[in-house]
């Protein structure tokens, strides 16, 4: 049998189902990983012994005849999701040292099927970033280096640690969270499969908040099967918050095995075709067309028409929701608190001290575009703008079933690079952000190597609520693609 | 729009945020590049387009009107950064307070 931590979720679903290995094994395999790797700065906080106990009581389940949808599976947790019990930190100083007492709907999902965590990743620092380089914790490594290059690269961001951990086979699975598009790119980065659910499918409950209308969790994997799995445990309606769906979940796991794609028109959007895009991720787009034509499927051009203000309006929409958030950071109930001469003082000591950098600056620029007098001419107006982005979106739909577009204009880059001006690294986000806005489902699935050997991923995004047309789709273009590299040493 | 020193130690106090004044110029440069480049979105015409606030277009669910929990101060105060006072150090779930500096002499 081929080592523990090479196997896909639903391989080492099924080892454990033949008991082959026992989920403590599973476990200690991947704990082993965890050390190996320690250097890549992926996790924040490693959780070995509550792993092993949650392990210990899977496999006792399992004798039980009990055995859920991920039982025994390890995963890494994005360090956004509350844990009971297991410190929570936003990656951010000022709630550094804040232990939960409470569990997010997610995870106690992930946990009512059988998943056992192994800790909490790195991120940017309260999700606002596309690098990990934000994160108070240090920046996250991405197991991929350029061929010949030995330079540190970026996983992207925000869930960087959790997409760096799955490239690295450190764990099979993982979860992040995606405002913007903080689960597709840095999957795309890290050469791994990243599903962004449609608003609404998977709970915000217990999920440190950064922008409440765009915020969604979802998984990392290194299979479409794999992330169709993690998205059928963690999704589900939740009275504790109020924007999630009440729909059933359907079988999104059937849905990733029927590769059949037979007729299926694949919309192509030409404003995609922006200056500043790799030569090589244009090429990769084009033969991603021809393989799902290839397979039966029918492409068809479509336009939307307000792609490219989907990046300014977000970045009034996600900094106005940031700023109103992040409120609550005041020193008084939880996180850091820095003494000042008066409440006022200590308010502005705490936060002063306690918010990183792109912290501040979004805050800053969410106040202001909600401050008196500029409300109808930033927030009011880019409202306006995400309705004609969600407008642009259903007349695409009316003429086809689901979207191909490249998930990120370039691969990994150098730690360091891009970081001279924000608005730069800001445009790393140009393809995910569209349907982020929208509300609507994503997925990156690896497609190829560029040049320099680094992978590179392919976006396909689907109608509201229809996640199973779209991962019938990605697994198509998983199984043209062939994508089986694996990052040198790992 | 260029923002200046002034407006940014502004939006600086609004945002409860202490920025040290050295700071000022250079965030009022980055604020301002990153408003310039907004600016673009002038170019659209929005007369008569609905605001969209939020993509879940189901109208917002009620419950019934009652308690569900209750009884957990001891959680509830549990990451007190200046550590909090309880009623009864018995029982820590009877209740008690956050500590925070003197807000009125």
């Amino acid at each position: 049998m081929a080592s523990l931590t090479d196997l896909t979720i639903a391989q080492l679903g099924a080892a454990l189902a033949k008991k082959e290995a026992s989920a403590v094994e599973v476990a200690d395999a991947h704990l082993a990983k965890l050390d190996e790797h320690r250097a890549l700065n992926a996790f924040i906080t490693e959780t070995p012994e509550k792993a092993r106990a949650m392990a210990a009581a899977s496999d006792a389940r399992r004798a039980k005849g009990e055995a859920g949808l991920l039982e025994g599976i390890p995963l890494a947790i994005k360090d956004l999701f509350c844990t009971e019990g297991v410190q929570t930190t936003a990656a951010s100083h000022i709630l550094e040292g804040f232990v939960p007492q409470y569990e997010s709907t997610v995870t106690t999902n992930l946990w009512k099927s059988g998943a056992v965590m192994v800790g909490k990743t790195n991120l940017d620092e309260f999700a606002m970033g596309s690098s990990n380089m934000t994160s108070h914790f240090g920046g996250v490594e991405n197991p991929w280096k350029r061929k010949g290059d030995n330079r540190k690269l970026v996983p992207g961001g925000s869930s960087g640690g959790s997409a760096a951990a799955v490239a690295a086979y450190m764990v099979p699975g993982s979860t992040g969270t995606d405002t913007g598009g903080s689960i597709r790119q840095p999957a795309s980065f890290c050469g791994i499969v990243g599903l962004k659910p449609t608003y609404g499918r998977c709970s915000r409950w217990g999920v440190v908040a950064f922008a409440s209308s765009l915020d969604q969790p979802g998984p990392f994997a290194r299979t479409v099967e794999d992330s169709a799995l993690l998205l059928q445990a963690m999704a589900g309606h939740d009275p504790k918050d109020s924007t999630s769906a009440p729909l059933a979940v359907p079988d999104f796991a059937a849905a990733a095995r029927n590769p059949d794609i037979k007729g299926l028109k694949v919309g192509i959007p030409k404003e995609y075709r922006v200056e500043g895009t790799s030569p090589e991720i244009e090429a990769l787009w084009t033969r991603g067309m021809e393989m799902l034509k290839a397979a039966g499927a029918v492409p068809v051009e479509i336009s939307l028409p307000h792609t490219k203000y989907a990046l300014p309006a977000y970045y009034i929409v996600a900094p106005a929701e940031c700023s109103s958030n992040l409120a609550r950071y005041d020193g008084v109930r939880f996180g850091l608190r820095v003494p000042g001469k008066d409440l006022g003082e200590m308010y502005q000591n705490t936060r002063g001290a306690g918010f990183g950098k792109e912290v501040r600056r979004r805050i800053m620029i969410g106040t202001y575009v909600l401050s008196a007098g500029y409300y109808d001419a930033y927030y009011k107006k880019a409202q306006q703008i995400r309705s004609l982005i969600a407008r642009d979106f259903s007349q695409a739909f009316e003429k086809c079933d689901v979207l191909l577009t490249p998930t990120a204009p370039t691969a990994a880059f150098a730690a360091g690079e891009k970081m001279d001006d924000p608005v730069t690294m800001y445009l790393n986000d140009m393809f995910t952000i569209p349907a982020s806005m929208a509300g609507l489902p994503g997925i990156s699935v690896p497609a190829g190597l560029d040049k320099d050997g680094l992978p590179l991923g392919l976006q396909l995004i689907g109608r509201a609520f229809d996640e199973e047309t779209m991962l019938r789709a990605a697994a198509a273009l998983e199984k043209a693609a062939a994508f089986d590299a694996r990052p040198a040493g790992y | 729009m260029a923002l200046d020193k002034d407006t940014v130690a502004r939006i600086a106090r609004l945002a409860r945020l202490k920025v040290p004044d050295e700071e000022l110029a250079p965030l009022a440069g980055e604020l301002s590049g990153i408003f310039a480049w907004i600016e673009q979105l002038n170019e659209v015409d929005t007369r008569n387009v609905e605001p969209l606030s939020s993509v879940s277009d189901v109208t917002l669910p009620l419950r019934a009107d009652k308690v569900t929990d209750g009884g957990i101060a001891a959680k509830v105060l549990a990451n007190a950064p200046g550590g909090a006072v309880y009623i009864d150090s018995s029982d820590k779930n009877a209740g008690g307070f956050f500590t925070v500096p003197k807000v009125v002499e």
